[in-house]
């Protein structure tokens, strides 16, 4: 406690009602925070997790009985579940690797000063400021033959025989979203690693050069070990977030063609507010839940154990 | 030594070149979506690669700021986004501050309160919230979005405003309350506008956060006249798929409020965000 604020009151002789308040003045501060939290998130997940075990249609008036593990059992033969998860997996691996390699390469060339830096920054930093729902829909448009170029420039290079949207196409539709994310969040990790960039002293590079270290040396032995942490936890949430982010696969191709690219989040999204079926859509969440968490789990158990072994 | 300097060259142009091409790939949807809304329909298929029409027109501007319901929606969005972002800026203020100067009991309950909300995917609350919301009256209203919303964004936002606290010297407060001042006098009137650019910084992320949000928004709100920008669009472009024109030019315009706050923001974008999410 900061006892501070009180020296120049006789000691002692602080009312039982004065020290009262001292004492709830920090959660006075915190509780309007804490009771939306608690209301709006808190309480919502509780009610999601009772669904899940619940019969809760709401087209259909005699819905609401509970149901025990029987949404669960209809999940685990659920084909399409089943497509979800497998396209969850490759969405998301696929965006992290991608956007996390890019992001490196940025923040390393903006980690050197040279002139016009602020600006080119600021320019690079844009698609971070882009609405989700806008920037899938402008790559839809880009992936479009009748308005994107896209198409035209990947046939006369040969890529593609004649221009066509590869949305359409159940075995490349995937890459539609995967390449808006990634020019979605390369700046999020760019400005993230730009910082811990900044943050390693700079005597240490020359020290080495001194030493003879080269530019490869010196990035491997010391920029790495610097970064490790930050690209860690980095990675770990963002791999989370972006399983969980469905808005771009919603915009963009709504899960289809032939839930091809029909992920976990979206299809709890679909069940929801398509179906309207409530208590399926929070049975497949809490499995995704359930499975996010032995992610992080085994994330971070790993971390503990290379940890201990250097 | 000219070898050296030679390769000292080819490093730079190959690092400009490097930048230059992240630029161009970071401008170049942008400068698309601009591009198609200033095309008029006769030239948007005879000239469909080109990089700038061999005519502009802001017909399709025109025609959306006219005849269709956008100029609404903008103005929804614009009300819900400002008020999530004042009451989240307010409200995350007051348990920043606490997470900053007090040490109590609650405290680690707190963070970890804050830190639940960040792992759970948020679709799990679509349903439930829905079900909240009906009999209350808060599903087609803009207060219900501004609710939902601003609890969503307040648990970054404290982890946020609490490393702007901590970057100010405890000592000021404390000598405030010397000279007399209660701690909440102290807090408002000397901690505070000491913070107000981590506050604007925090308001701008809120505000680009409740801009962009689409799947609560389009579950909560099923009215035209509630509609928000996301809503508003996607039901346009699933109503009037054909007339890219147009539905870029509602594009062009959705961009410009979070191309504004981003430009606020951004200078403290390395320094100040950083320092506080990896914090956090």
């Amino acid at each position: 406690m900061t006892a501070i604020g009180h020296t120049g009151l006789e000691p002692g002789r602080l009312p039982a009602r004065r020290r009262w308040a001292t004492r709830l003045e920090p959660y006075l501060y915190a509780a309007p925070a804490v009771i939306l939290i608690a209301t709006i998130m808190l309480v919502p997940l509780v009610i999601g997790i009772s669904y899940a075990f619940r019969d809760i249609r709401l087209l259909n008036p005699f819905s609401g009985g509970f149901v025990g593990l029987d949404q669960f059992v209809k999940l685990s033969a659920d084909q399409d579940f089943r497509l979800a998860l497998g396209n969850t997996v490759f969405w998301t691996g696929t965006s992290v690797v991608l956007q996390f390699t890019f992001g490196l390469i940025l923040a390393l060339l903006l980690n050197r000063p040279f002139a016009g830096r602020g600006i080119a920054q600021a320019l690079v930093f844009l698609p971070w400021a882009v609405p989700s729902f806008l920037s899938g829909l402008d790559w839809a448009w880009l992936f479009n033959p009748v308005v994107g170029p896209i198409p035209h420039w990947l046939t006369a290079l040969g890529v593609m025989d004649e221009p066509f949207n590869i949305l359409a196409d159940p075995d490349l539709a995937m890459w539609g979203p995967i390449v808006a994310n990634v020019w979605w969040g390369i700046p999020f990790f760019a400005i993230t690693l730009l910082a811990a960039l900044q943050s390693i002293p700079r005597d240490i590079y020359e020290a080495a050069a001194i030493d003879g270290a080269g530019a490869f040396e010196r990035f491997r032995s010391i920029t790495l070990p610097f970064l490790a942490p930050t690209i860690a936890i980095t990675i770990l949430l963002r791999t989370v977030w972006i399983a969980n982010f469905a808005d771009l696969i919603v915009v963009m191709t709504n899960g289809g063609p032939a839930d091809r690219t029909q992920i976990v989040a979206s299809y709890i999204f679909t069940t929801a507010f398509r179906r309207l079926d409530f208590g399926y859509a929070s049975a497949i969440a809490m499995v995704l839940l359930a499975l996010l968490m032995i992610y992080s789990l085994l994330l971070v158990a790993l971390r503990q154990t290379l940890l201990n072994r250097s | 030594m000219a070898a050296v300097a030679r390769r000292r060259l080819a490093g730079t142009l190959a690092h400009r070149a490097a930048i230059l091409l992240y630029i161009l790939v970071a401008l170049f949807p942008l400068f698309w979506l601009l591009k198609v809304s200033v095309t008029p329909n006769a030239l948007l298929y005879s000239e469909g690669v080109r990089l700038w029409p061999s005519q502009t027109s802001f017909e399709h501007f025109v025609f959306v700021l006219r005849n269709s319901d956008f100029p609404l929606f903008f103005r929804n969005s614009l009300i819900v986004s400002l008020s999530t972002a004042v009451v989240v800026t307010i409200i995350a203020a007051g348990a920043g501050y606490a997470m900053s100067r007090f040490s109590f009991r609650g405290k680690l309950w707190l963070v970890g309160l804050l830190l639940v909300t960040q792992m759970f995917p948020l679709v799990m609350l679509i349903a439930p919230i829905f079900r909240m919301l009906t009999p209350l009256g808060l599903t087609n209203s803009l207060t219900g979005l501004v609710i939902v919303y601003s609890a969503f964004n307040v648990p970054f936002a404290v982890f946020l405003m609490q490393s702007f606290f901590d970057a100010i010297p405890k000592d000021l407060d404390e000598a405030a309350m010397i000279d007399g001042a209660s701690r909440f006098q102290a807090f408002r009137q000397i901690i505070v506008p000491l913070t107000l650019p981590g506050m604007a910084a925090t308001l701008g992320f809120v505000f680009t956060a409740a801009w962009s949000e689409l799947l609560f928004a389009l579950m909560l709100i099923s009215k035209a006249d509630a509609s928000t920008f996301p809503v508003g669009l996607l039901s346009f472009v699933s109503k009037f798929g054909v007339n890219f024109g147009q539905m870029m030019a509602a594009g062009v315009l959705a961009l410009i409020p979070a191309l504004l706050f981003f430009l606020l923001i951004q200078r403290f974008l390395v320094a100040g965000l950083t320092a506080g999410a990896v914090k956090g």
